[in-house]
């Protein structure tokens, strides 16, 4: 176990980013369980105008504040759909502070029964290129080429972090998924740079699948994955699907992973604009991925506290948000936790 | 007498791709019960294939099988094999390419009897089918950097997206829904994004909205019911369309149409099975729905309706389901059984 020494305790600073949509009433429900339950830390608060220049750009101050605490907690930034608008914000970060995982974990919640059981997926997505390069032209009118780029580098960082994160998990099998009987070169590259790596990781099986093999699999049969390694879009649909095999976004979290800085977030980033500022969001999600943050941070008592609170409100089914079958509204959820975290203590 | 033959069916042509793997006996099934049901339908057998790429040639599809499709306006084909990472480029594509099959269209619709964890779906995937990110321009930049090209055209676009909007009308449909990534690919998918909305109010019938990949994604899996049509890029289309027949139960039991201008190819959309190749195990249903949507296109409906029926209460029944479906019939057994429920 976790041998402390003094200064520990000591109170520390984490950025927090609520963006847009559903984001602030996500922070406000972290905000209001880690004073509940006492944890150490101060939040140093950056609104979403403050996190966009005028050039559409990650503002400096949200950069220097990531770099200084090298932790935050994220909601997501609302980008327009086509031409118009700034390139994502949420990307543009990922890609300046070279966040080059994704890490997403979708498993079956106790008390909330879906249509599949013993779901328990790691998903390890490549968080900066590929499809998300944002190299886009217009060739001649009503011809626009989008560039994916793949690279070696990153390609073979995210599958040493897919193996790595599965030997320090006592997981027993990495996939990585691809589309490369198409994309020969591209996903090709990848799909070399997983294999290479796994060689050095004998007691991990390692498989290979399709993407849309992979999808079709999934809502048959998800059982057979375990922690599964893929390119940026691939990511994201693979994501949202193991997501809602267990109940959807509300209860998947997330992280950003990089050399030196990691951001916590939804691990179905929506920014949920359809049921913003109505209290009714689901914000377990949100709080699986701030207890991985304590860990990240080694706070563990917190982590387990408010994980377990969190596990048993959900599995008492008294106090749910809609997404969950329930009628509860955000705060009576986040009172349910803190009412947990107060027996407990 | 006959007793399907309507007097006023017009004989028609197809040309028979049976691919490669399990694409004969799949095949095989689909012709017995074309025979047995009295479709006028005369075959044209083309061999294309892996099995039959010579090395190093360039035309792996002979200009006699893309010259009898377009003759007879109508194709039928089963799985070809296409390598990985390497080799000679998917056959399939090529096909698409040079017949100009602009529109992928595949159905899901959950099958009576056999039921799974999803209900009532009933869904359509319409895929832009010749271009995106299936361009097939890739390079290496420099050393450790490739770049891949996903090309986006406004002519491909609005030709797929009005056809998603005239099948939807015709087939009764209520709503179309547009799915795309355009708050990361702002451009190219934008431009598919416009086209659609276009193409939409022409429609004001149809209810018409839009979602992202992800989203759309999530929401299949969450409650299929609540989608119906869905137009998207090529490589969404094809990730969506397998989502969707994994949720009534796999690629054994959907079918699929590529339509052109010219003509259209049906396929089956499974791979080549080549574990079950040539043991008389393969499920022909993916094939046969597909040769049922070839029946409609070429307007013989009541023909379809009949196998189509046949083949549902064959499956409803459960007697003779095959190995993909947990039971234990041979590929041969389950025709003989449409066959049989023709009526
Ligand atoms: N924590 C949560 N609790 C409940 N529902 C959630 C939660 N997070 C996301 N959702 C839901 O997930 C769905 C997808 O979100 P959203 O609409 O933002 O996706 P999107 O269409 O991809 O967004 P955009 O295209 O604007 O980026 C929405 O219905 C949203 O309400
Ligand atoms: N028509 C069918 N009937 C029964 N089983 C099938 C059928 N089509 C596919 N399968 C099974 O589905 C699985 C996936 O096979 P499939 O051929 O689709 O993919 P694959 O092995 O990657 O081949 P390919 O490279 O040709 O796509 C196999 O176990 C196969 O036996
Ligand atoms: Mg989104
Ligand atoms: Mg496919």
């Amino acid at each position: 176990t976790y041998v402390q020494t003094p200064g520990d305790g000591s109170m520390r600073t984490v950025t927090m980013l609520p963006g847009d949509g559903i984001g602030p009433e996500l922070c406000e429900s972290v905000r209001r369980v880690f004073s509940a339950a006492g944890v150490p830390i101060k939040w140093e608060v950056l609104k979403s105008k403050e996190c966009i220049t005028k050039e559409g750009t990650p503002s400096e101050k949200m950069l220097e504040s990531l770099r200084r605490n090298k932790i935050g907690l994220k909601g997501v930034f609302l980008t327009k759909h086509g031409p118009e608008g700034p390139r994502s914000i949420n990307v543009q970060l990922r890609q300046e502070l070279e966040l080059y995982a994704f890490l997403t974990r979708s498993f079956n919640v106790p008390g909330h029964k879906t249509r599949h059981d013993n779901v328990d997926i790691t998903l390890i997505r490549e968080n900066t290129e590929g499809e998300y390069s944002g190299m886009e032209h217009e060739v001649v009118p009503g011809v626009v080429e989008s560039l994916k780029m793949i690279s070696r580098n990153r390609c073979e960082s995210i599958a040493e972090y897919a193996f790595e994160y599965a030997t320090l998990n006592g997981r027993k099998k990495v996939t990585a998924v691809h589309k490369a009987n198409i994309m020969k070169k591209a996903d090709g590259l990848f799909l070399d740079c997983v294999r290479e790596v796994s060689e050095k990781y004998p007691r991990i099986h390692y498989e290979e699948v399709i993407v849309d093999n992979c999808c079709m699999q999934m809502v048959s049969n998800p059982q057979q994955f375990d922690v599964m390694v893929l390119p940026n879009l691939y990511g994201n649909i693979v994501g949202n699907i193991s997501s809602a095999l267990v109940g959807g976004p509300g209860l998947t979290p997330g992280a950003n992973v990089g050399r030196d800085v990691a951001i916590f977030e939804q691990g179905a980033r929506h920014v949920g604009e359809d049921i913003a500022g109505q209290d009714r969001v689901n914000p377990a999600a949100f709080l699986f991925s701030a207890v991985m943050m304590l860990r990240h941070m080694s706070l563990p008592a917190f982590a387990d506290m408010i994980e377990n609170a969190v596990l048993c409100t959900i599995e008492d089914r008294k106090h749910i948000t809609a997404d969950l079958g329930g009628k509860c509204s955000t705060t009576t959820f986040v009172t349910a936790v803190n009412d947990r975290i107060r027996e407990c203590e | 007498e006959k007793r399907h033959c309507s007097s006023k069916a017009k004989p028609f042509t197809c040309t028979l791709m049976p691919g490669d793997g399990i694409g004969k006996e799949i095949s095989d099934s689909v012709v017995d019960i074309f025979k047995a049901a009295d479709v006028p339908v005369k075959w044209e057998l083309h061999n294309i294939g892996t099995d039959y790429v010579t090395p190093g040639s360039k035309d792996l599809i002979s200009q006699e099988a893309l010259d009898s499709i377009l003759s007879n306006g109508v194709g039928l084909k089963g799985p070809f094999a296409t390598p990985i990472g390497g080799g000679h480029r998917s056959l399939n594509l090529t096909l698409r390419k040079v017949l100009q099959l602009y529109s992928n269209v595949r159905p899901c619709k959950s099958i009576e009897g056999y039921p799974t964890r999803y209900k009532g779906v009933n869904l359509v995937t319409v895929r832009e089918n010749t271009e995106g990110e299936y361009s097939g321009l890739e390079h290496e930049v420099y050393p450790g950097v490739v770049e891949n090209l996903k090309v986006i055209t406004r002519d491909a676009s609005m030709r797929v997206s009005e056809f998603a909007f005239k099948y939807a009308q015709e087939n009764k449909r209520k709503r179309v829904t547009c799915v795309h990534k355009a708050n990361i690919m702002k451009m190219s998918d934008g431009l598919f994004l416009e086209c659609t909305r276009l193409v939409a109010k022409k429609y004001p019938d149809l209810k018409y909205d839009e979602m992202t990949i992800d989203n759309a994604s999530l929401q299949l899996v969450q409650d299929p019911t609540v989608m119906d049509v869905m137009v998207m890029p090529n490589l969404y289309g094809d990730i969506i369309s397998d989502l969707c027949a994994g949720l009534i139960g796999g690629l054994g039991l959907t079918p699929s149409g590529n339509i052109g201008r010219d003509c259209a190819v049906f396929e089956s959309v499974h791979g080549t099975a080549p574990d079950i190749a040539g043991k008389n195990l393969a499920n022909p249903t993916a094939l046969l729905l597909s040769a049922v949507m070839m029946l409609r296109h070429v307007g013989l409906r009541s023909h379809a309706e009949t196998i189509e029926n046949a083949i549902f209460e064959v499956i409803r029944s459960g007697k003779y389901r095959t190995g993909d479906l947990g039971g234990s019939a041979k590929t041969s057994e389950f025709t003989a059984a449409v066959c049989k429920n023709l009526d």
